[in-house]
């Protein structure tokens, strides 16, 4: 027994050792996660972002140096503290309440004094640094807009947020990400890859040598350069034409489905969203939720197409072979469609042919031909999944495809749409319960992105080509096959010539005869929108939408164009005469027609916008 | 060898564990002390060339006890110990201060630990004792003399202030167990232990109400056996009394650094960047190890310097960050064989000398090995003594070579006349 006692001891003690080893090394794992985390420093090294040019290889987006003075408490020797806040232009308890929490975060590590100076103050800075030990001038990359038009196309850069670095790993906290437009869009391409170096670290945090040599280091790869299908200098006239306008313009190339222009109004400078001030602009922007500047209309803003929608009617009429080119049928002052009820119409000479019908924009015309289209199949629901079918080869009732990250799907009923509101089949319901349809007031909503789309696709006489803001990348052409694909339509592209007649013939001697271009053939469709509004729970009607799409020459097109003025009234009045300026811009690079464009760069319908708000009766459409 | 009759057999297994430790030991003091800034191998500033030239003399050391005649040990002891009492003594009044304890005699850049020698010396003079013919540990006047020679060295190293070198001293309750102390005084030592660490953990005030309530229990329980009532008033007595100079000591004699490391690991502090800072380096880089480690010179942990001391009582820390679970079991394992070997070998000496010697040598490396892993592992309180032969140091590698190697020595003899 006396011999086995420090023997069993011994043993005993061997096996809980062991079981202490096996407990800290094998079963509980989080020591090596413990172990990262204090001894190997992750140093990000962070390479130029890709510049954005233009169509024409305008530079739009380069990058700038950004200079924050940074401390190292540690290293701060006694200094002219008067002298140095005069030089940094803050006060002496912002310099000691800044240092101080410097201090607290660590006294070894660096910290931000003032972020982002500009270049002046960095020039003057520079030259008196080295009197102030423990301080230092760091430079930082940041984006440098060369232009003041295109916010919305070209987004933002800003700090990754808690959801994104859960979303993607690549992200740490601190490093910039593109927000909306092309930036977000392509993030990938732009940003590069960040090159990381891993560094061994010692127990004051201090730096001591590469870890393992750097065998697992990287080298940043430069962001690569992408050149949009944007005309900047139609961007920027075309956002000239917007001031004191709310709205959109979306302008594409119908040959290649290029975005030539992406404008909503009202619209910001795209550098307010650089450096120190970014923030407190961002949350100016944000907040105003009457003008919604940050809200893109040429994308997200869903609205009934009024009379341009006519022409895929008549496109749907003529391919249902419901009604022929010849065939004229009389207004009387609207249409009637069961009893008492009538769809009114404007005054205009009767009886019309297709071209007049699409002219003169008749919508007794347009209700007959649409009406014909449903009623050919035997039921109402079968010819409404039918007229859908043909208005989704368009592109139309979903998202568009296009390369920018907002926008939205539009609306395109569908029977069980219909038969939902309808309470079918416990009612029955007819063609004529959505004949509004056919004069794009009804269940209808388009974007204007939708709209150029679809006048893109009657210039071409019956395909289209994705819409998409991309040109190039580092100036070799890869853009995504989608964009390079061929959508047809189902409609027989031989039924648009006398589409396109009627459209010719509104700019010649229908609704937008007054606003001719001399020297182009432009072809095009007014239209006019009602709309509603809610405020504090009580709905308003508000004047009508103005828009106009049109497209130009009428052979051979070159630009395809959608402008929308909210509360504009009639689509001749503002839409058109944009739409008009524009293609003039793009077409002759000059315009000729100054007498519309000082009525638009003068008019202003800041008042239109004001009435709903002034707390007084108001009368619109006047 | 000293003229005899036969060839003396030297344990070969035991100086194998000894090598294969001294040897691993140095392969990981290395890796802890290698630093960027070297400046070649060569250079005595560098801690693990200063530890390989220990090494080297610690050879030179070993042939000197391996040449020496057994009877040697035995005649000497008593001088060997004196000697080592007065180099102690000697500390008062020559003794330089490192980081912040007086234990060394400075010899330019060397210095000596005389406390690491008083270990084998100690062990000399209680064999040479407790052989005595006259000597019996079961009686009362020869305990206290027993007594006497463990503790003279220990409290002349407390007050340098050394308390784990101190500490070390209990190891030879062992050797005195086996050759006949009564079972109660290791009980009593037990006991004596659980009421300290009782006493720090809930206080004097609770202890007091405590004993006193399991005394009066005890004593209504028994009292149709008409227990005498002084038994239990002077051990009640005693125990109150032991709690309270406990109190005391850990309030007035222990040093704040000493109670910080004691709260700690009684979880009075949880405090991960403060006090118990070396613990949970040590537990981190240890856990960080996995199965087989991150290889020889890689350990992060090991690089940074996170561990404090780890040359010499971290070291363990470094096994296991670098070379595993696998690595550390190994040094488990051969501490272990090295242990059972001297055992086994104390077991079959034929004069009692050599076997409380033995019994001696096994308590003090053992405990070593016990409090410094129980440490690292973050069992035990931090308490600072080095792992034998592994840890970074000119007097402990010396001290326990003369430790084991006089008992290789003494082990050898037994067939000398074969």
């Amino acid at each position: 027994m006396r011999k086995l006692l420090l023997l069993s001891i011994v043993l005993i003690t061997g096996v809980v050792f062991a079981g202490r080893l096996f407990y800290l090394q094998i079963y509980d794992t989080s020591f090596q996660k413990l172990s990262e985390n204090n001894a190997i420093k992750v140093i990000y090294d962070y390479p130029q972002r890709g510049y954005i040019f233009d169509r024409n290889g305008k530079l739009l987006v380069s990058n700038q140096p950004s200079y924050d003075v940074m401390v190292i408490p540690r290293d701060v020797k006694p200094l002219d503290t008067l002298e140095f806040c005069d030089i940094l232009k803050i006060t002496k308890e912002d310099f000691k309440s800044i240092l101080n929490k410097a201090r607290i975060y660590s006294p070894r590590l660096p910290s931000v004094v003032i972020p982002q100076l500009t270049k002046e103050e960095y020039a003057y800075l520079s030259e008196k640094m080295h009197k102030y030990q423990g301080f230092y001038i760091q430079k930082r990359s940041l984006r440098d807009y060369q232009v003041k038009h295109s916010a919305n196309v070209l987004g933002y850069i800003a700090e990754v947020n808690n959801r994104i670095i859960e979303k993607n790993p690549y992200y740490q906290m601190g490093d910039l990400i593109g927000m909306q437009g092309v930036e977000s869009q392509y993030e990938e391409v732009l940003r590069g890859v960040k090159g990381v170096k891993y560094i061994q670290k010692d127990r004051f945090n201090r730096d001591i040598g590469p870890y393992k040599e750097g065998i697992f280091d990287t080298l940043p790869q430069r962001g690569k350069d992408i050149t949009l299908t944007i005309d900047a200098e139609l961007q920027e006239y075309g956002e000239q034409l917007m001031v004191n306008k709310r709205g959109g313009i979306v302008a594409i190339e119908p040959a290649t489905g290029e975005i030539l222009t992406l404008i909503t109004a009202p619209y910001y400078d795209p550098g307010l969203l650089v450096g120190r001030e970014r923030s407190k602009n961002f949350t100016k922007l944000y907040y105003d939720t009457i003008a919604k500047p940050l809200f893109d209309r040429g994308l997200q803003g869903e609205y009934p197409p009024g009379s341009p929608f006519k022409a895929l009617t008549a496109l749907i009429g003529l391919q249902e072979e419901v009604i022929t080119t010849e065939e004229k049928i009389y207004c009387r002052g609207g249409y009637a469609y069961g009893r008492g009820k009538k769809l009114g119409c404007h005054h205009h000479t009767t009886p019309l042919d297709m071209v007049g019908g699409i002219a003169n924009s008749c919508n007794a015309y347009f209700c007959t031909v649409y009406k014909r289209a449903i009623e050919k199949y035997p039921s109402p629901q079968d010819g409404i999944d039918n007229w859908k079918g043909h208005l989704e080869s368009f592109g139309l009732g979903n998202y568009m495809g296009y390369d920018l990250p907002s926008g939205r799907p539009g609306k395109i009923p569908d029977a069980n749409y219909y038969n939902r509101i309808y309470r079918y089949p416990e009612y029955k319901w007819y063609a004529t319960a959505t004949i509004s349809n056919a004069i794009g007031q009804g269940e209808v909503l388009l974007t204007p992105m939708q709209m150029v789309n679809l006048t893109a696709t009657i210039a071409n006489r019956g395909w289209y080509y994705k819409p998409h803001i991309i040109k190039n990348i580092n100036t070799v052409d890869t853009i995504p096959q989608v964009y390079t694909r061929k959508n047809i339509t189902t409609i027989n592209p031989r039924y648009f010539e006398p589409v396109i007649e009627g459209m010719f013939d509104v700019y010649n001697k229908g609704t937008a005869s007054h606003i001719q271009i001399p020297g182009i053939e432009i072809c095009g469709k007014t239209g006019t929108a009602e709309n509603y509004i809610r405020i504090d729970g009580k709905r308003m009607q508000l004047t009508d939408h103005s828009i106009f799409v049109a497209f130009a020459p009428k052979d051979n097109p070159k630009i395809a164009i959608a402008v929308f003025v909210e509360n504009g009234y009639w689509g001749s009045r503002w839409a058109g005469r944009i739409a008009g300026l524009m293609i003039e811009k793009y077409i002759k690079g000059e315009i000729t027609r100054t007498d519309l464009e000082d009525f638009i760069l003068n008019g202003s319908l800041e008042e239109e916008y004001a009435k709903p708000y002034s707390n007084e009766p108001f009368k619109i459409n006047i | 060898m000293a003229g005899g009759k036969g060839i003396l057999k030297f344990d070969w297994f035991t100086i194998f564990l000894y090598t294969a430790l001294v040897g691993i030991g140095w392969i990981n003091i290395y890796s802890a002390s290698l630093s960027d800034t070297s400046s070649g191998f060569f250079d005595l500033e560098q801690i693990y060339t200063r530890q390989l030239f220990f090494i080297f003399l610690s050879i030179v050391l070993i042939i000197f006890i391996l040449a020496i005649e057994t009877k040697f040990y035995e005649r000497f002891s008593s001088i060997i110990y004196i000697v080592s009492l007065l180099s102690l003594l000697g500390l008062f009044v020559f003794g330089k201060n490192i980081n912040g304890a007086t234990s060394w005699y400075a010899f330019g850049s060397f210095g000596l630990q005389p406390s690491e020698f008083a270990k084998a010396a100690t062990a000399l003079a209680l064999a040479k004792y407790v052989s005595d013919i006259q000597t019996n540990v079961k009686e009362f006047k020869h305990q206290l003399r027993t007594f006497i020679i463990i503790a003279l060295p220990a409290i002349l190293i407390i007050p340098q202030p050394d308390p784990g070198s101190a500490l070390i001293y209990l190891a030879f309750i062992f050797p005195l167990y086996r050759e006949g102390l009564h079972f109660v005084y290791l009980l009593l030592g037990f006991f004596a232990a659980a009421l300290f660490v009782s006493t720090l953990v809930f206080g004097v005030v609770w202890i007091t109400l405590g004993v006193l309530l399991i005394a009066g229990f005890l004593f209504f329980k028994n009292r149709k056996k008409r227990p005498g009532i002084f038994k239990y008033i002077i051990i009640t007595t005693a125990c109150i009394g032991f709690a309270f100079s406990v109190n005391y000591i850990f309030n007035n004699v222990f040093e704040q650094r000493h109670r910080d490391r004691f709260n700690i690991v009684l979880g009075k502090e949880i405090d991960s960047k403060g006090i118990g800072y070396n613990t949970n380096q040590s537990e981190i880089a240890i856990g960080s190890g996995g199965w087989t480690g991150k290889g020889w010179t890689q350990g992060t942990q090991t690089k940074g310097n996170f561990v404090p001391e780890q040359h010499t009582d971290y070291i363990f820390s470094t096994v296991g960050e670098e070379w595993g679970f696998l690595g550390s079991m190994l040094v488990i394992v051969l501490f272990i064989a090295l242990f059972v070997r001297i055992l086994q070998l104390a077991e079959r000496q034929k004069n009692q000398f050599s076997r409380v010697y033995g019994y001696s040598v096994v308590a003090i490396l053992f405990l070593h090995f016990f409090v410094n892993i129980g440490m690292v592992t973050g069992l035990f309180p931090t308490v600072g003594i080095p792992l034998p032969f592994f840890s970074y140091g000119g007097s402990g590698l010396w001290g326990f070579t003369i430790l084991l190697f006089i008992f290789i020595r003494l082990d050898a003899s037994n067939y000398y006349y074969t």
